[in-house]
This record gives structure tokens, sequence and C-alpha cells, in this order.
């Protein structure tokens, strides 16, 4: 995609910008989540992919999904994951065979994944824009619309999704107790 | 904006944590490269919303978005349900080495 492209389509560059910024700061955490050999560390580096995913999905106009993403993932997901890291005594500082023996093979399988996923992206939606974002007044009609959604037409996954988070609540304990 | 923006970058992440699933071998690890791959996911969802924003159909552009949060909720339960079994992995067998737990191997 040229830039050329990017003026004639009338695109917005600050938001080009802010995600081309983002996009990179996110990918250099994933990678450093994949590759680094301290546990605490990829942790924190989670915390930077996942903060960044928030700030790509107010770049979308989905405030409430972003702030929901700050609050479970970054709240809820990572105070998770270091109490499981406490929990199973990681090392301090670096460790050692954190990765599989033939953890090479991960290289050609994601880089092969990853080209699949590109040929057909670029051929499916090689040029299609998103809408420009609405913008939302004060009565915050996005959000209004997630929750008619929610409690009209997705009523009943919603509900089953509730039984699977108290299924899942309780099993976590039953699991995890020690009696 | 481009809708390729989106979708690259969240095939990027994707491979990423798919990576990551294979070649770690710390359980933990490889749940952290789950929430890559599940939140690669939510991008494009996301993306996909904005996209069907254009839809004059009332509310057609936060059906996306609806989908995205149903994600996030299953995925808080699954990293819920995932550590506890790590723990208790970690309880019987003092090592949470994925490559150890090769019991039903033939």
């Amino acid at each position: 995609m040229s830039l050329a492209i990017l003026a004639a389509d009338g695109v917005n560059v600050a938001q080009n910008v802010g995600f081309g910024i983002i996009a990179a700061l996110m990918i250099f955490g994933a990678l450093c989540v994949v590759s680094t050999s301290n546990v605490v560390h990829a942790a924190l580096w989670l915390v930077i992919v996942l903060a960044g995913v928030a700030a790509q999905y107010v770049l979308a106009a989905a405030e409430f999904v972003a702030v929901s993403q700050v609050m479970v993932y970054i709240g809820a997901v990572m105070v998770l994951f270091l109490f499981g890291i406490m929990l199973t005594r990681a090392q301090i500082g670096a460790e050692e065979g954190l990765n599989n023996k033939g953890w090479q093979v991960g290289i050609p399988v994601a880089v092969v994944l990853f080209g699949l996923l590109a040929y057909v992206v670029l051929d499916a939606y090689g040029d299609d824009t998103l809408a420009e974002a609405p913008l939302t007044g004060a009565n915050n009609e996005a959000t209004v619309d997630i929750a008619d959604r929610v409690l009209f037409q997705y009523l009943a996954p919603f509900f089953g999704m509730t039984f699977v988070l108290l299924a899942a609540a309780i099993g976590a304990i039953v699991l995890a107790r020690k009696d | 904006m481009l809708a390729v923006n989106f979708l690259l970058l969240a095939a990027v992440l994707f491979c990423i944590g798919v990576f990551g699933v294979i070649a770690r071998r710390n359980a933990v690890m490889v749940l952290m490269s789950i929430e890559l791959v599940l939140n690669a996911v939510n991008l494009n969802l996301i993306a996909f919303a904005l996209m069907n924003s254009r839809n004059p159909l009332p509310g057609a552009g936060v059906d996306g978005q609806v989908f995205a949060l149903f994600v996030i909720g299953i995925a808080a339960a699954e990293v819920g349900v995932g550590l506890a079994m790590v723990l208790l992995i970690y309880r019987n067998r003092r090592s949470i080495s994925l490559d150890e737990l090769s019991e039903l191997k033939g």
C-alpha cells in the first residue's frame, strides 16, 4: 500500500500515523513476549501489547470495548498471570529451559501461516476502507446500541456466557483448592 | 483508513502467538501466547464492526463489538481455569514443563 493510495482515499493521516506507531510497539512487545527468557518480563511485555490493542480499539471507535479490555485484561487477567508466575515459583531473573527442544520449528510455521493469512487478507479486503469513525455525542449512542444488542438480540448467548463464567469460577476454585 | 491495516496487524499478532504456543515449554508462557491469539481475533472483529458501520440498519456497526465483548469474557474464564490447572500440575509434579506431561503417549 503506497502513500499515493492513502492520499487518494482521503484517509485521515493522523489516524494512520497513530495506528503505525502503536502497531510497531505492539509487534515489538509481542516478539518480546515470545522470546524473552524472564517470565515476569514476558508478562510485563504482554501488558504493552494489551494496552496497544486497547488503543487500537479507541482508534476504531470502539470505546466501550477498549475500556472493557483495560479492565478485564490489564486489570484482572494480568494479576492472575502474575499470581500464576509467583505460585509456580519462577526464578527471579533469567531462566533456562523456557523453550522446547524443537522450538525452531515454530519459525517456519509462523512465517508460512502469516504468508497465507496476508495473501488471503490482501486478496479479499485489499482496497476496502473502514468507515470514518462516527462521532459519539453526549448520549454515547454506540454504547447504548451495544446495550440494546446484548440485552435483546444476544440475550441467550449472554446468559450462556454468564453460566460459562460461573462454571469457570467454581471449577477454578475446585481445581486450585488444597483439601 | 484501509481495512488491511487492522487485518494485517492482527495476522502478525496471531502468528507470533502461534509461534509462542509451539516454542514455549513453560505452561504459563503458553497461556500468554494464547492471549496474543485471542487479542488478534478481537482486533479483527473490531475492524469488521467499523467496516460494517456503513450499513444503514440501526446498530449494524456494533455487532462486531458485541462479539469482541463475548470473546473477552470467554478468554477471562479460559485464563482462570487454565491457571488453576497449571497450579494443580505444579503441586503434583513440582514443574510446569509441558513436555514432561507425556503419560498419554502410547
